[in-house]
């Protein structure tokens, strides 16, 4: 699915260079759930934005599948994210003035799916997540935990290869970190996604069936076994 | 998806809507109510224009007169008595007579210039006018004979000498008066175009073909009812006694027409002395768009004639009427401007400054895979539904002040005129010849009156009604320039959007 080789970022502030990853070997197989952990500042979302090809290396090369993500085009980049790519925010990044139903059915607009069948496909996704009976509500008519279900609705509802997720229990209490890891799990195992999940949470890294440690830049597997 | 997104959004963002709105709306009502009054505007001056040159008149050709030179009398305006004029009663003598001169200010010139302009191409009708002043002196003298023996000369009487007795006084004294009005000779037959073309007939009737040469005259209603004449009465004009077969009228409600008096041409020019001269050609082009054409043959073709159109026309006309064109002109013009420029701000910082508060919304829909287009797109959407908002609030607006404005009904006066040249008065100058013949002591002042009038001349003065109209291409121009307003502030803010990085937009949330 993804080979990492030798990837580095590097970002310019005022007249400081900061290296956010350095140099990281990685290969992620198709169907693995993955957790990265680290520090803040450590280079975690550095390397997710890199998988979810929303950013560019300073040098190496990061691919996903056949595809170079350091040389594609940002229109290429945006038809890879659009149709293999799901994204979960710990801020869950809903339209606020979209309805639960709207929100999951803007992951289908780029891909030019006709309005019914984005109806159909959304209703399904919010069903997917327990949500059905949601559908009309507003962002903020919904609990946090609620929100999250719909924006991995959303994430899943274009049936992505890879499923990306930053803190996605970042904002939520333990009963609804646990419902939600128990809601990827549990379409991970049904859908044989590959699901990265970026987290501070030992609970949740525990559940991952390979975990990653990122300090300074520098990635380590710290799996047990490995 | 778009439409549903935007009237959300839309909804969602009222305040921000609303405010768009209200800034666009203003500024569009303000260009419908000040274009829809400079129409007006324009209506009126061009209705005092027609007072003055008739329905129709696109085009007129002068010439323009030379300066006088001082101390030189007017062009035959110098009364000139022999010893022997005059009638003698009781000791007065009583002396009057009568001139029919040129306006000054007003240069004659060639009457072939009429087939000249009549054989421009895309010329629909041309006539010619001879624009006069009659003017009458009259006087009461004291019998100077019994001081003619005995006094010096050309000086006061001698001492020793009898004072001249009788005169209107009785003492030896004189007085005098002086009586103008306007006469313009016309082609009684031409009616499609010049000043008769405007007129309303009041009484009789107004010339025809048949009245070529004959003695017969149309006079201004308001003229003929100050001077207390009536159709069928006879009015004097160079001595000459004419039948009055008619009054016209202009169309405004307190309106004078063009001139006092309108006579036949050839009679005009044989009194006036100006045979086969005229002063003006009207001429009616067969289409707007000639007019230009049309100018500038007559110009190449007559190089000494003024060539007018109604647009350089419009610039005589005066009063409260040309207050309101300066102020629209001016004031409303910028006032619009300034409030267009505004609006436009508005809709694009109030846009640039939602594109920013939207930063983490646009980087999601980039990290799902919306592409930059898209994203324009959905921005450039909203701003010019807002903006169109604004349009169809502003042209409801904008009618409401032309209706307001056509019911308040503003009365602007106006004035027009042919000539720009001269004064009240003309400078005085000498009487040339004849003094010798006078009886000694009258010659230097009495009654030698030359100089005249000056040539500034209010042709025609009108109360205009103003009525702002509303055409169907302001409010397209109104909502257009509405559109282009949402348009603007669209792409100024779509194109920020389309130029954050989606990692950089959702770090700066993070």
């Amino acid at each position: 699915m993804y080979t990492l080789t030798a990837l580095s970022k590097h970002y310019q502030q005022s007249k400081r260079r900061i290296t956010a990853l350095d140099g990281v070997d990685l290969d992620i197989p198709d169907g693995q759930l993955v957790a990265i952990q680290g520090p803040t500042g450590g280079g975690k979302s550095t390397l997710l934005q890199m998988l979810g090809a929303l950013d560019r290396p300073s040098s190496g090369s990061i691919s996903l599948g056949d595809d170079d993500l350091g040389a594609l085009t940002q229109a290429k980049l945006g038809r890879i994210r659009a149709k293999e790519i799901g994204f979960v925010f710990q801020g869950f990044n809903l339209i606020p003035t979209l309805s639960a139903q709207e929100n999951v059915e803007t992951a289908l607009v780029p891909l030019g799916t006709p309005p019914a069948e984005r109806e159909t496909r959304a209703r399904a996704a919010l069903a997917s997540v327990g949500l059905a009976e949601r559908g009309g509500h507003l962002p903020s008519e919904l609990s946090g935990g609620q929100q999250q279900r719909v924006a991995i609705a959303r994430a899943l509802v274009k049936e992505p290869e890879v499923l990306l997720a930053d803190e996605p229990t970042g904002n939520l209490d333990e009963e609804t970190r646990d419902e939600i890891m128990d809601l990827l799990e549990g379409l991970w195992r049904e859908r044989g996604l590959t699901v990265v999940i970026v987290t501070h949470d030992t609970a949740v890294a525990k559940r991952a069936e390979r975990r990653l440690h990122i300090t300074n830049g520098k990635l380590r597997d710290v799996t047990k076994g490995r | 998806m778009f439409g549903t997104y935007l009237r959300r959004e839309l909804i969602g963002r009222r305040k921000q809507t609303v405010i768009i709105a209200i800034g666009m709306a203003l500024a569009i009502a303000l260009v419908i109510i000040v274009n829809s009054v400079a129409a007006g505007v324009k209506s009126a001056q061009a209705e005092v224009l027609q007072s003055v040159y008739g329905v129709g008149t696109d085009i007129t050709v002068s010439e323009a007169a030379a300066a006088p030179t001082p101390g030189e009398g007017g062009p035959g305006q110098d009364f000139a008595f022999g010893s022997g004029d005059g009638t003698t009663t009781d000791g007065t003598t009583t002396v009057n007579q009568a001139r029919l001169t040129a306006d000054r200010g007003t240069a004659t010139f060639d009457a072939s210039a009429l087939d000249t302009v009549t054989g421009v191409d895309n010329v629909a009708a041309a006539s010619a006018t001879l624009s006069l002043s009659n003017t009458t002196f009259t006087g009461e003298l004291p019998d100077f004979s019994q001081a003619q023996g005995d006094g010096a000369a050309g000086g006061a009487p001698a001492a020793g000498g009898t004072a001249p007795q009788g005169g209107p006084d009785g003492a030896g004294g004189s007085s005098f008066g002086v009586d103008s009005f306007t006469v313009l000779g016309l082609d009684p037959s031409g009616d499609a175009v010049g000043p008769l073309s405007a007129v309303t007939l009041d009484d009789g009737r107004t010339l025809t073909a048949d009245d070529a040469g004959t003695d017969v005259a149309v006079l201004d209603a308001s003229y003929a009812s100050g001077a207390g004449i009536a159709t069928g009465d006879t009015i004097e004009i160079a001595g000459t006694p004419f039948t009055v077969v008619g009054t016209v009228a202009a169309s405004g409600a307190e309106a004078t027409t063009a001139s006092n008096a309108y006579i036949p041409l050839d009679v005009a020019q044989s009194l006036s002395g100006l045979d086969g001269q005229i002063s003006d050609v009207y001429v009616q082009a067969n289409s707007s768009t000639d007019i230009s054409q049309i100018q500038a043959d007559i110009e190449a073709a007559l190089p000494d004639t003024t060539v007018s159109t109604q647009e350089d026309l419009a610039s005589t006309v005066s009063g409260s009427l040309a207050s309101a064109a300066t102020l629209v002109t001016n004031l409303g013009t910028w006032l619009s401007g300034i409030v267009l420029v505004a609006a436009f701000l508005i809709a694009i910082l109030f846009t640039i400054s939602g594109v920013t508060r939207r930063t983490r919304e646009f980087g999601t829909l980039k990290a799902i895979g919306w592409s930059n287009t898209r994203i324009v797109g959905q921005v450039a959407g909203e701003s010019v539904v807002q903006s169109l908002i604004g349009g169809v609030v502003g042209v409801a607006v904008g009618l409401v002040g032309v209706l307001v404005v056509n019911l308040i009904a503003p009365t602007l006066s106006a004035a027009a005129t042919t000539t720009a040249a001269g004064g009240a008065f003309g400078p005085g100058g000498a009487a040339p010849g004849g003094t010798d013949d006078l009886p000694a002591g009258a010659a230097d002042g009495a009654q030698a009156i030359a100089g005249g009038f000056g040539g500034a001349q209010a042709a025609a003065t009108t109360d205009v009604v103003l009525q702002a109209p509303v055409t169907l291409w302001i409010i397209v121009i109104a909502v257009g320039i509405a559109i282009v307003g949402g348009l603007l502030a669209g792409a100024i803010g779509g194109w920020r959007a389309s130029h954050l990085r989606p990692a950089e937009a959702l770090r700066s949330v993070a």
